[in-house]
């Protein structure tokens, strides 16, 4: 069972990258609380984030409840926004033990930094690197949706800042991770297409859902 | 207010159950490889729309603002392999910048 390196020290390369991780988690949660709180109120943003704990999903609900969609349209977006933890899912579940439960707690560590520095390619997958990444993220994540939530109206208005720029820049980051992926590049030119010819005909936040469609791209060989 | 509680309630049960689904689906049956393959680009896909609604859109009206400004720093600080944190600190001056001038 003993792999080079041990598994504490691949826990501990973990950490030590996810402190990294988590700093990047506090910022945005901090954008996060004050984006939030207008419409949600100070407590609901830090039990969203102390319970969903996943930045890109929070952020595309809450944008579709601030622009007046209702709560079924919010769930679907950030559902939406979620279901690349699927696949990412099935990556990790090779290195996960121990009973069915206990595979789908530990799969909840899964999150797109801790993720991608785990993977290690051809199927292989490092849980200790995985648990050691995501640790220090979530209480950046939820500390940095308090501090928002709290200051948020001490800071001023949030667009003399430019935290309303944060929201894209922060799925900037992501996507750029995501773009070496085979059909990526045509499901980003398909999917933003749709989004900008949809936006001024439809309701806010459905333009983002049925850009999904543009996924369907994957099944061409 | 409700909607504001059933979406998170909705999504803490979507999220979980979501990251449960892969551990547990291995071992047992597999999708069909195309699923795979759709799923994969649900991310790209997604995230492009976001981040081209949330710059563009006021509404169901398309405009350019400070966020623009914010987006292309935020694109220059990923071209030049900036850590996520510099990535979005950068994108908000870029935005506040471009507001205080205008």
């Amino acid at each position: 069972m003993t792999a080079t390196p041990g598994a504490p020290e691949r826990f501990r390369s973990g950490l030590r990258a996810g402190i990294g991780f988590g700093a990047a988690a506090f910022v945005v949660g901090i954008s996060f609380g004050v984006v939030a709180e207008p419409i949600m109120g100070s407590v609901a943003p830090i039990v969203m984030s102390a319970t969903v704990f996943a930045g890109a999903s929070q952020f595309g609900a809450t944008a579709v409840l601030i622009s007046g969609g209702d709560a079924a349209t919010a769930i679907a977006t950030g559902a939406m926004l979620n279901a690349r933890f699927l696949p990412m899912g099935v990556a990790a579940a090779s290195a996960l033990r121990g009973s069915r439960l206990r595979r789908a707690l530990e799969g909840q560590a899964v999150v797109d930094a801790s993720w991608a520095l785990a993977a290690r390619g051809e199927g292989g997958f490092d849980r200790e690197v995985l648990l050691g990444g995501t640790l220090p993220q979530y209480p950046g994540w939820v500390l940095g949706t308090v501090v928002g939530v709290l200051f948020g109206g001490a800071l001023g208005d949030p667009e003399t800042l430019g935290l309303d720029a944060i929201f894209p820049a922060f799925f900037v980051g992501l996507l750029a991770a995501e773009l070496s992926r085979p059909h990526a590049v045509a499901a980003v030119l398909i999917g933003g297409a749709i989004a900008l010819a949809l936006t001024p005909l439809l309701p806010p936040g459905l333009p983002v859902l049925l850009a999904s469609s543009a996924a369907l791209i994957g099944l061409r060989r | 207010m409700t909607d504001v509680w059933l979406t998170i309630g909705g999504l803490f049960v979507a999220t979980v159950a979501i990251k449960a689904a892969g551990p547990l689906i291995v071992g047992g049956r597999r999708l069909p490889h195309g699923a795979y393959a759709v799923i994969a680009l649900l991310a790209p896909a997604l995230l492009t729309a976001l981040i081209l609604t949330d710059t563009f859109a006021r509404g169901q009206e398309l405009t350019v603002d400070a966020r623009a400004a914010g987006l292309l720093c935020a694109g220059v600080a990923v071209a030049l392999r900036a850590p996520l944190l510099v990535t979005v600190l950068v994108a908000a001056v870029g935005a506040a910048a471009v507001r205080a001038i205008t």
